[in-house]
Protein backbone atom coordinates (compact mmCIF):
# COMPACT_ATOMS: atom_id res chain seq x y z
CA UNK A 1 0.00 0.00 0.00
CA UNK A 2 1.26 3.53 -1.34
CA UNK A 3 1.51 5.77 2.62
CA UNK A 4 -0.01 9.01 1.95
CA UNK A 5 0.44 10.95 5.28
CA UNK A 6 2.90 9.85 7.42
CA UNK A 7 3.25 11.09 11.43
CA UNK A 8 6.11 10.62 13.36
CA UNK A 9 5.76 11.81 17.23
CA UNK A 10 4.28 14.63 16.65
CA UNK A 11 3.71 17.18 19.16
CA UNK A 12 1.85 20.38 19.09
CA UNK A 13 2.26 22.65 22.45
CA UNK A 14 0.09 25.81 22.51
CA UNK A 15 2.05 27.96 24.75
CA UNK A 16 1.97 25.48 27.98
CA UNK A 17 -0.87 23.38 26.65
CA UNK A 18 -0.33 20.36 24.79
CA UNK A 19 -2.66 19.83 22.05
CA UNK A 20 -1.25 16.73 20.75
CA UNK A 21 1.89 14.84 22.18
CA UNK A 22 3.90 12.32 20.44
CA UNK A 23 1.25 11.24 17.83
CA UNK A 24 2.22 8.49 15.58
CA UNK A 25 0.44 6.78 12.39
CA UNK A 26 0.45 6.05 8.95
CA UNK A 27 -2.61 6.21 6.18
CA UNK A 28 -2.55 4.71 3.03
CA UNK A 29 -4.59 5.41 0.01
CA UNK A 30 -7.48 3.81 -0.12
CA UNK A 31 -7.91 3.64 3.50
CA UNK A 32 -11.06 4.96 5.14
CA UNK A 33 -10.07 6.10 9.09
CA UNK A 34 -12.08 7.54 11.38
CA UNK A 35 -10.39 9.66 14.33
CA UNK A 36 -12.73 9.61 17.25
CA UNK A 37 -12.47 11.76 20.45
CA UNK A 38 -14.43 13.97 22.75
CA UNK A 39 -13.95 17.78 21.76
CA UNK A 40 -10.50 19.07 22.71
CA UNK A 41 -9.46 15.62 22.19
CA UNK A 42 -6.74 17.13 19.26
CA UNK A 43 -8.49 15.94 15.93
CA UNK A 44 -8.74 19.43 14.98
CA UNK A 45 -5.43 20.13 15.61
CA UNK A 46 -3.89 17.25 13.91
CA UNK A 47 -5.74 17.75 10.66
CA UNK A 48 -4.54 21.68 10.58
CA UNK A 49 -1.04 20.03 10.97
CA UNK A 50 -1.30 17.59 8.16
CA UNK A 51 -2.48 20.81 6.48
CA UNK A 52 0.16 22.97 7.35
CA UNK A 53 -1.96 25.58 8.76
CA UNK A 54 0.31 25.41 11.99
CA UNK A 55 3.56 23.96 12.78
CA UNK A 56 4.67 21.08 14.84
CA UNK A 57 6.34 21.75 18.38
CA UNK A 58 8.26 18.33 17.65
CA UNK A 59 8.16 15.69 15.34
CA UNK A 60 7.64 15.17 11.87
CA UNK A 61 4.72 15.03 9.18
CA UNK A 62 4.75 13.86 5.97
CA UNK A 63 1.77 14.85 3.33
CA UNK A 64 2.01 13.10 -0.06
CA UNK A 65 5.47 12.64 0.35
CA UNK A 66 5.88 16.53 1.32
CA UNK A 67 6.46 18.59 4.53
CA UNK A 68 3.11 20.56 4.68
CA UNK A 69 4.59 23.03 6.51
CA UNK A 70 7.82 23.72 4.08
CA UNK A 71 6.01 26.37 2.42
CA UNK A 72 5.85 24.10 -0.95
CA UNK A 73 2.14 23.82 -1.94
CA UNK A 74 2.16 21.27 -4.81
CA UNK A 75 0.75 18.51 -2.47
CA UNK A 76 -1.98 20.98 -1.51
CA UNK A 77 -3.31 20.72 -4.68
CA UNK A 78 -4.68 16.47 -4.01
CA UNK A 79 -5.63 17.53 -0.61
CA UNK A 80 -9.63 18.33 -0.24
CA UNK A 81 -10.19 19.57 3.58
CA UNK A 82 -13.73 20.29 4.89
CA UNK A 83 -13.51 22.18 8.07
CA UNK A 84 -15.35 22.10 11.72
CA UNK A 85 -18.08 24.10 10.79
CA UNK A 86 -17.38 25.35 7.27
CA UNK A 87 -18.30 29.13 6.79
CA UNK A 88 -18.11 30.87 3.24
CA UNK A 89 -18.53 34.98 2.16
CA UNK A 90 -22.36 34.89 2.79
CA UNK A 91 -22.34 38.15 -0.31
CA UNK A 92 -21.43 35.57 -2.44
CA UNK A 93 -23.28 32.81 -4.71
CA UNK A 94 -22.40 29.16 -4.51
CA UNK A 95 -20.90 28.59 -7.91
CA UNK A 96 -18.64 32.00 -7.31
CA UNK A 97 -17.33 30.78 -4.44
CA UNK A 98 -16.57 27.07 -6.21
CA UNK A 99 -15.26 28.86 -9.04
CA UNK A 100 -12.47 30.95 -7.16
CA UNK A 101 -11.66 27.95 -5.12
CA UNK A 102 -11.67 25.69 -8.47
CA UNK A 103 -9.22 28.74 -10.17
CA UNK A 104 -7.00 28.34 -6.98
CA UNK A 105 -6.88 24.50 -7.56
CA UNK A 106 -6.18 25.52 -11.24
CA UNK A 107 -8.96 23.19 -12.17
CA UNK A 108 -11.39 23.92 -14.95
CA UNK A 109 -14.63 25.68 -14.30
CA UNK A 110 -16.34 22.96 -15.52
CA UNK A 111 -15.65 20.39 -13.26
CA UNK A 112 -17.89 22.31 -10.81
CA UNK A 113 -21.65 21.98 -11.96
CA UNK A 114 -21.28 18.15 -11.86
CA UNK A 115 -20.19 18.53 -7.71
CA UNK A 116 -22.45 20.81 -7.02
CA UNK A 117 -25.34 18.21 -8.42
CA UNK A 118 -23.65 15.61 -6.60
CA UNK A 119 -24.41 17.32 -3.18
CA UNK A 120 -27.63 18.53 -4.48
CA UNK A 121 -26.79 22.26 -4.68
CA UNK A 122 -27.31 22.70 -8.08
CA UNK A 123 -30.55 24.32 -7.87
CA UNK A 124 -29.24 26.57 -5.46
CA UNK A 125 -26.02 27.57 -7.03
CA UNK A 126 -26.85 31.43 -8.02
CA UNK A 127 -28.36 32.10 -4.72
CA UNK A 128 -26.44 34.17 -1.92
CA UNK A 129 -24.93 31.58 0.40
CA UNK A 130 -26.40 33.81 3.04
CA UNK A 131 -29.56 32.45 2.14
CA UNK A 132 -28.08 28.40 2.57
CA UNK A 133 -29.34 26.69 5.53
CA UNK A 134 -26.46 24.98 7.60
CA UNK A 135 -26.91 21.61 6.23
CA UNK A 136 -26.48 23.32 2.63
CA UNK A 137 -23.33 25.22 3.92
CA UNK A 138 -21.96 21.77 4.88
CA UNK A 139 -22.91 20.43 1.32
CA UNK A 140 -21.15 23.22 -0.41
CA UNK A 141 -17.95 22.94 2.11
CA UNK A 142 -18.27 18.75 1.22
CA UNK A 143 -18.18 20.08 -2.58
CA UNK A 144 -14.72 22.19 -2.39
CA UNK A 145 -13.52 19.69 -0.90
CA UNK A 146 -13.70 17.17 -3.58
CA UNK A 147 -12.34 19.59 -6.18
CA UNK A 148 -9.69 18.30 -8.25
CA UNK A 149 -9.96 14.61 -7.64
CA UNK A 150 -7.74 14.60 -4.13
CA UNK A 151 -5.87 11.77 -3.47
CA UNK A 152 -6.40 12.59 0.38
CA UNK A 153 -9.60 13.83 2.21
CA UNK A 154 -9.46 15.37 5.06
CA UNK A 155 -13.09 15.67 6.67
CA UNK A 156 -13.21 17.39 10.40
CA UNK A 157 -17.07 16.60 11.83
CA UNK A 158 -18.18 15.96 8.01
CA UNK A 159 -22.15 15.10 8.69
CA UNK A 160 -23.15 17.91 11.35
CA UNK A 161 -26.09 19.46 9.92
CA UNK A 162 -26.62 16.75 7.65
CA UNK A 163 -29.98 14.91 7.40
CA UNK A 164 -30.06 11.12 7.28
CA UNK A 165 -30.64 11.01 3.75
CA UNK A 166 -27.73 13.04 3.07
CA UNK A 167 -25.42 11.55 5.30
CA UNK A 168 -26.17 8.21 3.86
CA UNK A 169 -25.15 9.82 0.54
CA UNK A 170 -22.22 11.45 1.50
CA UNK A 171 -21.02 7.81 2.74
CA UNK A 172 -21.34 7.18 -0.72
CA UNK A 173 -19.22 9.49 -1.72
CA UNK A 174 -16.80 8.61 0.81
CA UNK A 175 -16.70 5.16 -0.53
CA UNK A 176 -16.78 5.92 -3.86
CA UNK A 177 -13.49 7.98 -3.52
CA UNK A 178 -11.89 6.04 -1.12
CA UNK A 179 -12.32 2.43 -4.08
CA UNK A 180 -10.60 4.93 -6.44
CA UNK A 181 -7.78 5.17 -4.38
CA UNK A 182 -8.00 8.32 -2.05
CA UNK A 183 -7.70 8.29 1.62
CA UNK A 184 -10.04 9.61 3.35
CA UNK A 185 -9.93 10.43 7.47
CA UNK A 186 -13.08 11.59 9.14
CA UNK A 187 -13.07 12.82 12.80
CA UNK A 188 -16.53 12.79 14.51
CA UNK A 189 -17.96 12.05 17.30
CA UNK A 190 -21.41 10.88 15.95
CA UNK A 191 -19.55 6.60 16.59
CA UNK A 192 -22.25 4.69 15.72
CA UNK A 193 -22.57 5.87 12.17
CA UNK A 194 -18.97 5.45 11.44
CA UNK A 195 -18.87 1.95 12.83
CA UNK A 196 -19.02 -0.13 9.34
CA UNK A 197 -17.82 3.33 7.39
CA UNK A 198 -14.67 3.16 8.64
CA UNK A 199 -12.02 0.58 7.96
CA UNK A 200 -9.87 1.78 10.82
CA UNK A 201 -10.04 3.68 13.65
CA UNK A 202 -7.83 5.59 15.44
CA UNK A 203 -9.08 7.34 19.28
CA UNK A 204 -7.79 10.04 20.21
CA UNK A 205 -8.23 11.02 23.92
CA UNK A 206 -6.62 14.61 25.72
CA UNK A 207 -4.08 14.93 22.71
CA UNK A 208 -2.74 10.99 23.25
CA UNK A 209 -3.56 8.26 20.64
CA UNK A 210 -4.64 5.76 23.26
CA UNK A 211 -5.80 3.46 19.35
CA UNK A 212 -5.48 2.11 16.44
CA UNK A 213 -6.85 -0.07 14.70
CA UNK A 214 -9.98 -1.91 12.55
CA UNK A 215 -12.87 -2.64 14.42
CA UNK A 216 -12.04 -6.19 15.10
CA UNK A 217 -8.38 -5.76 16.17
CA UNK A 218 -9.92 -3.23 18.55
CA UNK A 219 -12.30 -5.63 20.00
CA UNK A 220 -9.85 -8.18 20.44
CA UNK A 221 -7.85 -5.66 22.20
CA UNK A 222 -10.45 -4.50 24.62
CA UNK A 223 -11.54 -7.87 25.53
CA UNK A 224 -15.25 -6.18 25.66
CA UNK A 225 -18.15 -8.29 26.32
CA UNK A 226 -20.50 -9.76 23.98
CA UNK A 227 -23.57 -9.07 24.91
CA UNK A 228 -26.03 -12.48 24.14
CA UNK A 229 -29.85 -11.49 24.73
CA UNK A 230 -31.64 -15.25 24.75
CA UNK A 231 -35.77 -15.37 24.78
CA UNK A 232 -36.86 -18.44 26.50
CA UNK A 233 -39.55 -20.48 25.39
CA UNK A 234 -42.82 -19.84 26.15
CA UNK A 235 -43.42 -21.06 29.96
CA UNK A 236 -39.87 -21.92 30.22
CA UNK A 237 -38.04 -19.10 31.78
CA UNK A 238 -37.12 -20.63 34.65
CA UNK A 239 -35.50 -23.41 32.44
CA UNK A 240 -33.70 -21.28 30.33
CA UNK A 241 -32.16 -19.46 33.49
CA UNK A 242 -31.02 -22.58 34.55
CA UNK A 243 -29.67 -24.18 31.24
CA UNK A 244 -26.63 -21.55 31.48
CA UNK A 245 -26.79 -20.79 34.15
CA UNK A 246 -23.49 -22.72 35.35
CA UNK A 247 -21.76 -21.51 31.96
CA UNK A 248 -22.20 -17.62 32.88
CA UNK A 249 -23.52 -15.17 35.36
CA UNK A 250 -27.00 -13.66 33.76
CA UNK A 251 -29.14 -10.41 34.26
CA UNK A 252 -32.29 -10.85 34.03
CA UNK A 253 -34.60 -8.44 31.92
CA UNK A 254 -38.43 -9.54 31.94
CA UNK A 255 -39.96 -12.37 32.59
CA UNK A 256 -38.91 -14.33 29.21
CA UNK A 257 -35.68 -12.88 28.58
CA UNK A 258 -32.30 -12.81 30.47
CA UNK A 259 -28.92 -10.92 29.36
CA UNK A 260 -25.40 -12.43 29.29
CA UNK A 261 -22.33 -10.70 29.07
CA UNK A 262 -19.98 -13.23 27.44
CA UNK A 263 -16.29 -12.51 27.22
CA UNK A 264 -14.81 -13.42 23.72
CA UNK A 265 -13.45 -17.32 24.95
CA UNK A 266 -16.94 -17.80 26.28
CA UNK A 267 -19.26 -17.27 23.42
CA UNK A 268 -18.58 -20.00 21.49
CA UNK A 269 -19.46 -22.11 24.06
CA UNK A 270 -22.39 -20.36 25.04
CA UNK A 271 -23.54 -20.43 21.69
CA UNK A 272 -23.30 -24.04 21.18
CA UNK A 273 -25.47 -24.75 24.85
CA UNK A 274 -27.77 -22.17 22.97
CA UNK A 275 -28.01 -24.48 20.00
CA UNK A 276 -28.36 -27.94 21.77
CA UNK A 277 -30.60 -30.11 21.92
CA UNK A 278 -33.38 -29.22 24.47
CA UNK A 279 -32.87 -26.10 24.85
CA UNK A 280 -35.57 -23.95 25.72
CA UNK A 281 -35.14 -21.06 24.12
CA UNK A 282 -37.34 -18.89 21.20
CA UNK A 283 -34.86 -16.50 20.21
CA UNK A 284 -31.35 -15.48 20.38
CA UNK A 285 -29.45 -12.08 19.90
CA UNK A 286 -25.74 -11.60 19.79
CA UNK A 287 -24.47 -7.73 19.79
CA UNK A 288 -20.93 -7.18 19.58
CA UNK A 289 -19.38 -4.37 21.35
CA UNK A 290 -20.28 -1.08 19.70
CA UNK A 291 -17.73 1.73 18.63
CA UNK A 292 -19.40 3.42 21.30
CA UNK A 293 -18.50 0.92 23.79
CA UNK A 294 -14.60 0.66 22.25
CA UNK A 295 -14.15 4.42 22.68
CA UNK A 296 -15.28 4.24 26.05
CA UNK A 297 -13.60 1.29 27.31
CA UNK A 298 -9.87 2.89 25.82
CA UNK A 299 -11.12 6.39 27.32
CA UNK A 300 -11.28 4.77 30.70
CA UNK A 301 -8.22 2.30 30.33
CA UNK A 302 -6.05 5.61 29.68
CA UNK A 303 -7.70 7.54 32.75
CA UNK A 304 -6.83 4.26 34.64
CA UNK A 305 -3.06 4.24 33.35
CA UNK B 1 1.09 36.08 -9.74
CA UNK B 2 -2.26 34.54 -11.37
CA UNK B 3 -3.17 33.25 -7.33
CA UNK B 4 -2.51 37.05 -6.60
CA UNK B 5 -4.93 38.05 -9.12
CA UNK B 6 -7.66 35.67 -8.32
CA UNK B 7 -7.80 36.83 -4.64
CA UNK B 8 -7.55 40.37 -5.51
CA UNK B 9 -10.82 39.42 -7.95
CA UNK B 10 -12.89 38.10 -5.22
CA UNK B 11 -12.47 41.21 -3.49
CA UNK B 12 -13.53 43.39 -5.95
CA UNK B 13 -16.28 40.70 -6.43
CA UNK B 14 -17.15 41.12 -2.77
CA UNK B 15 -17.04 44.54 -2.69
CA UNK B 16 -19.04 45.42 -5.68
CA UNK B 17 -21.51 42.80 -3.83
CA UNK B 18 -21.75 44.06 -0.72
CA UNK B 19 -21.44 47.71 -1.80
CA UNK B 20 -18.59 49.15 -0.52
CA UNK B 21 -17.37 50.28 -4.18
CA UNK B 22 -21.09 51.94 -4.36
CA UNK B 23 -20.97 53.58 -1.46
CA UNK B 24 -17.60 55.04 -1.47
CA UNK B 25 -17.44 56.64 -4.78
CA UNK B 26 -21.00 58.25 -3.75
CA UNK B 27 -19.67 59.60 -0.88
CA UNK B 28 -16.73 61.13 -2.47
CA UNK B 29 -18.64 61.75 -5.20
CA UNK B 30 -21.13 64.04 -3.25
CA UNK B 31 -18.82 65.27 -0.88
CA UNK B 32 -16.25 66.46 -4.06
CA UNK B 33 -19.06 68.17 -5.68
CA UNK B 34 -20.36 69.66 -2.82
CA UNK B 35 -16.66 71.48 -2.15
CA UNK B 36 -16.60 71.93 -5.38
CA UNK B 37 -19.95 74.51 -5.53
CA UNK B 38 -19.78 75.77 -2.17
CA UNK B 39 -15.82 75.34 -1.98
CA UNK B 40 -15.76 78.44 -4.79
CA UNK B 41 -18.21 80.34 -3.36
CA UNK B 42 -16.23 82.99 -1.13
CA UNK B 43 -13.00 83.42 -3.45
CA UNK B 44 -15.38 84.06 -6.45
CA UNK B 45 -14.01 83.66 -9.94
CA UNK B 46 -11.40 86.42 -9.15
CA UNK B 47 -7.65 85.54 -9.05
CA UNK B 48 -7.45 81.67 -7.78
CA UNK B 49 -8.49 79.43 -10.51
CA UNK B 50 -11.43 77.07 -9.72
CA UNK B 51 -9.58 73.78 -10.17
CA UNK B 52 -6.69 74.56 -7.68
CA UNK B 53 -9.70 75.52 -5.14
CA UNK B 54 -10.76 72.57 -5.58
CA UNK B 55 -7.39 70.49 -4.91
CA UNK B 56 -6.74 72.67 -1.85
CA UNK B 57 -10.41 71.82 -0.54
CA UNK B 58 -10.19 67.84 -2.13
CA UNK B 59 -6.99 67.29 -0.46
CA UNK B 60 -8.07 68.49 2.74
CA UNK B 61 -10.89 66.33 2.77
CA UNK B 62 -9.07 63.29 1.38
CA UNK B 63 -6.34 63.60 4.67
CA UNK B 64 -9.37 62.89 6.44
CA UNK B 65 -12.07 60.35 4.75
CA UNK B 66 -9.48 58.10 2.72
CA UNK B 67 -7.95 56.98 5.99
CA UNK B 68 -11.03 56.70 7.10
CA UNK B 69 -12.12 54.31 4.44
CA UNK B 70 -8.94 52.41 4.02
CA UNK B 71 -9.11 51.48 7.18
CA UNK B 72 -12.74 50.57 7.39
CA UNK B 73 -12.10 47.87 4.56
CA UNK B 74 -8.44 46.76 5.72
CA UNK B 75 -8.62 46.27 9.40
CA UNK B 76 -11.01 42.66 8.94
CA UNK B 77 -9.13 41.81 6.25
CA UNK B 78 -7.09 39.26 8.14
CA UNK B 79 -8.48 39.01 11.92
CA UNK B 80 -12.22 38.82 10.19
CA UNK B 81 -12.03 35.76 7.98
CA UNK B 82 -9.47 34.13 10.59
CA UNK B 83 -12.81 34.18 12.81
CA UNK B 84 -15.28 33.36 11.09
CA UNK B 85 -13.20 30.35 9.77
CA UNK B 86 -13.07 31.25 6.31
CA UNK B 87 -9.22 31.80 6.65
CA UNK B 88 -8.50 28.17 7.69
CA UNK B 89 -10.01 26.73 4.05
CA UNK B 90 -8.65 29.14 2.29
CA UNK B 91 -5.27 28.50 3.43
CA UNK B 92 -5.70 24.76 2.79
CA UNK B 93 -5.51 25.33 -0.88
CA UNK B 94 -2.18 25.57 -2.85
CA UNK B 95 -1.40 29.70 -2.23
CA UNK B 96 0.92 31.32 0.29
CA UNK B 97 0.25 33.47 3.19
CA UNK B 98 1.32 36.52 1.35
CA UNK B 99 -0.29 36.14 -1.92
CA UNK B 100 -3.06 36.15 -0.01
CA UNK B 101 -1.98 39.49 1.84
CA UNK B 102 -0.97 40.72 -1.75
CA UNK B 103 -4.11 39.87 -3.34
CA UNK B 104 -6.22 41.44 -0.80
CA UNK B 105 -4.38 44.97 -0.79
CA UNK B 106 -4.39 44.92 -5.04
CA UNK B 107 -8.37 44.33 -4.35
CA UNK B 108 -8.97 46.59 -2.17
CA UNK B 109 -6.64 49.38 -3.34
CA UNK B 110 -8.50 48.72 -7.10
CA UNK B 111 -11.43 49.71 -5.04
CA UNK B 112 -10.21 52.65 -3.31
CA UNK B 113 -8.34 53.88 -6.72
CA UNK B 114 -11.51 53.43 -8.45
CA UNK B 115 -13.64 55.30 -5.88
CA UNK B 116 -11.33 58.20 -5.76
CA UNK B 117 -11.06 58.37 -9.53
CA UNK B 118 -14.41 58.65 -10.36
CA UNK B 119 -15.65 60.42 -7.24
CA UNK B 120 -12.85 63.35 -7.70
CA UNK B 121 -13.03 63.28 -11.42
CA UNK B 122 -16.95 64.18 -11.23
CA UNK B 123 -15.47 67.15 -10.05
CA UNK B 124 -13.43 68.06 -12.19
CA UNK B 125 -15.80 67.36 -15.33
CA UNK B 126 -18.57 69.27 -13.05
CA UNK B 127 -15.93 72.39 -13.38
CA UNK B 128 -15.08 71.63 -16.73
CA UNK B 129 -18.85 71.36 -17.59
CA UNK B 130 -20.08 74.76 -15.88
CA UNK B 131 -17.43 77.17 -17.98
CA UNK B 132 -14.18 77.14 -15.95
CA UNK B 133 -11.19 77.77 -17.55
CA UNK B 134 -9.00 74.56 -16.38
CA UNK B 135 -5.12 75.16 -17.91
CA UNK B 136 -2.54 72.65 -18.38
CA UNK B 137 -0.64 73.35 -14.88
CA UNK B 138 -3.64 72.81 -12.43
CA UNK B 139 -4.79 69.82 -14.23
CA UNK B 140 -1.21 68.18 -13.66
CA UNK B 141 -1.61 68.86 -10.31
CA UNK B 142 -5.08 67.52 -10.23
CA UNK B 143 -3.80 64.37 -11.46
CA UNK B 144 -0.96 64.36 -8.86
CA UNK B 145 -3.62 65.20 -5.97
CA UNK B 146 -5.69 61.87 -7.32
CA UNK B 147 -2.67 59.74 -7.31
CA UNK B 148 -1.12 60.90 -3.97
CA UNK B 149 -4.35 60.60 -2.77
CA UNK B 150 -4.54 56.70 -3.85
CA UNK B 151 -1.05 56.18 -2.52
CA UNK B 152 -2.43 57.71 0.94
CA UNK B 153 -5.08 55.06 0.78
CA UNK B 154 -2.71 52.20 0.23
CA UNK B 155 -0.44 53.52 3.20
CA UNK B 156 -3.59 53.17 5.59
CA UNK B 157 -5.12 50.11 3.50
CA UNK B 158 -1.38 48.53 4.39
CA UNK B 159 -1.60 49.72 8.00
CA UNK B 160 -4.91 48.43 8.37
CA UNK B 161 -3.51 44.75 7.63
CA UNK B 162 -0.98 45.29 9.52
CA UNK B 163 -3.41 45.77 12.60
CA UNK B 164 -5.18 42.70 11.23
CA UNK B 165 -2.78 40.48 11.36
CA UNK B 166 -1.30 41.39 14.91
CA UNK B 167 -4.21 40.59 16.70
CA UNK B 168 -6.90 37.87 17.88
CA UNK B 169 -10.09 40.01 17.79
CA UNK B 170 -12.06 41.82 15.39
CA UNK B 171 -13.14 44.24 18.32
CA UNK B 172 -9.34 45.46 18.93
CA UNK B 173 -8.18 45.26 15.28
CA UNK B 174 -11.12 48.45 15.03
CA UNK B 175 -9.86 50.04 17.99
CA UNK B 176 -6.89 50.40 17.20
CA UNK B 177 -7.51 51.18 13.86
CA UNK B 178 -9.84 54.13 15.47
CA UNK B 179 -6.57 54.71 17.25
CA UNK B 180 -4.16 55.15 14.34
CA UNK B 181 -6.32 57.45 13.06
CA UNK B 182 -7.07 59.54 15.65
CA UNK B 183 -3.50 59.85 16.09
CA UNK B 184 -2.00 60.28 12.70
CA UNK B 185 -4.60 62.36 11.47
CA UNK B 186 -5.71 64.85 14.50
CA UNK B 187 -3.29 64.13 16.99
CA UNK B 188 0.18 64.16 15.48
CA UNK B 189 -0.33 67.83 14.23
CA UNK B 190 -1.87 69.24 17.39
CA UNK B 191 1.15 67.98 19.01
CA UNK B 192 3.83 69.08 16.46
CA UNK B 193 1.94 72.47 17.10
CA UNK B 194 2.00 72.83 20.25
CA UNK B 195 5.87 71.64 20.23
CA UNK B 196 6.74 74.16 17.85
CA UNK B 197 4.98 77.31 19.80
CA UNK B 198 6.19 76.19 22.64
CA UNK B 199 10.11 75.54 21.29
CA UNK B 200 9.92 79.15 19.48
CA UNK B 201 12.37 77.68 17.23
CA UNK B 202 14.94 76.94 19.72
CA UNK B 203 16.13 73.12 19.53
CA UNK B 204 13.42 72.25 16.89
CA UNK B 205 15.90 72.94 13.58
CA UNK B 206 14.17 72.28 9.91
CA UNK B 207 15.91 69.18 9.38
CA UNK B 208 14.31 68.01 12.61
CA UNK B 209 10.80 68.72 11.46
CA UNK B 210 11.19 67.46 8.18
CA UNK B 211 11.38 64.15 9.83
CA UNK B 212 8.65 64.94 11.93
CA UNK B 213 6.71 65.46 8.57
CA UNK B 214 7.76 62.69 6.81
CA UNK B 215 6.78 60.41 9.96
CA UNK B 216 3.02 61.11 9.22
CA UNK B 217 1.83 60.31 6.04
CA UNK B 218 -0.98 62.29 6.14
CA UNK B 219 1.53 64.87 6.59
CA UNK B 220 3.82 64.11 3.69
CA UNK B 221 0.34 64.21 1.66
CA UNK B 222 -0.36 67.73 2.71
CA UNK B 223 2.75 68.88 1.64
CA UNK B 224 2.96 67.09 -1.68
CA UNK B 225 -0.24 68.54 -2.47
CA UNK B 226 -0.85 71.95 -0.25
CA UNK B 227 2.85 73.57 -1.20
CA UNK B 228 3.70 73.29 -5.04
CA UNK B 229 2.92 76.23 -6.92
CA UNK B 230 -0.40 78.09 -7.42
CA UNK B 231 -2.10 76.13 -4.46
CA UNK B 232 0.04 77.04 -0.96
CA UNK B 233 -1.08 80.49 -1.02
CA UNK B 234 -4.42 79.54 -1.12
CA UNK B 235 -3.82 76.32 1.59
CA UNK B 236 -2.58 78.32 4.21
CA UNK B 237 0.86 75.61 3.94
CA UNK B 238 3.07 78.54 2.87
CA UNK B 239 4.70 79.03 5.96
CA UNK B 240 5.59 75.03 6.96
CA UNK B 241 6.71 75.06 3.30
CA UNK B 242 9.09 77.07 3.70
CA UNK B 243 10.72 75.67 6.63
CA UNK B 244 9.89 72.49 5.69
CA UNK B 245 12.84 71.36 2.97
CA UNK B 246 11.28 68.36 1.20
CA UNK B 247 11.26 67.79 -2.49
CA UNK B 248 7.74 66.27 -4.10
CA UNK B 249 10.16 63.28 -4.51
CA UNK B 250 10.87 63.18 -1.18
CA UNK B 251 7.58 63.17 0.05
CA UNK B 252 6.54 60.49 -2.40
CA UNK B 253 8.99 58.19 -1.02
CA UNK B 254 7.69 58.81 1.59
CA UNK B 255 4.53 57.93 0.99
CA UNK B 256 5.67 54.49 -0.76
CA UNK B 257 7.15 53.77 2.54
CA UNK B 258 4.33 54.31 4.38
CA UNK B 259 2.66 51.58 2.32
CA UNK B 260 5.82 49.33 1.80
CA UNK B 261 7.06 48.89 5.54
CA UNK B 262 3.28 48.24 7.19
CA UNK B 263 2.81 45.71 4.42
CA UNK B 264 6.11 43.85 4.77
CA UNK B 265 5.18 43.67 8.60
CA UNK B 266 2.04 42.77 8.07
CA UNK B 267 3.35 40.18 5.79
CA UNK B 268 5.22 38.94 8.83
CA UNK B 269 2.76 39.32 11.79
CA UNK B 270 0.72 36.35 9.10
CA UNK B 271 2.67 34.44 8.56
CA UNK B 272 3.41 33.78 12.43
CA UNK B 273 0.05 33.60 12.95
CA UNK B 274 -1.74 30.92 14.50
CA UNK B 275 -4.85 29.55 12.84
Amino acid sequence: MTKTIDLQSVTKRFGRIEAVREVSFRLHAGEVVALVGHNGAGKTTLMKLMLGLIQASLGTIEMLGDDPAAGDFAARRSVGYLPENVSFNAALSGREIMSFYARLKREDLSTIEPLLERVGLADAADRRIGTYSKGMRQRLGLAQALLGEPLVLLLDEPTTGLDPALRQSFYEIVQELSDRGATVLLSSHALTELEDRAGRVIIMNRGVKVADGTLTELRRIALLPTRIRITSAPGDAERARTWFGPLATWRRVNGHMIEIDAAPDQKIELLRRASEEGAPIADIDVVPPTLDDLYAHFLRSQDAA
Amino acid sequence: MQNILIIARKEIQEGLRNRWVLTTTLLLAALALTLTFLGSAPTGNVGARALDVVIVSLSSLTVFLLPLIALLISHDAIVGEAERGTMVLLLSYPIARWQVLLGKFVGHVSILAFATLLGYGAAAVALAATGSAIDAESLTAFAKMVGSSVLLGAGFIALGYLISASVRERGTAAGIAIAVWLVLVLIYDMALLALLVVDQGQTVSGGLLDALLLLNPTDAYRLLNLTGGNVSALSGMGGVSQTANLSPSALLAALAAWTLVPLALAALAFAKKEL
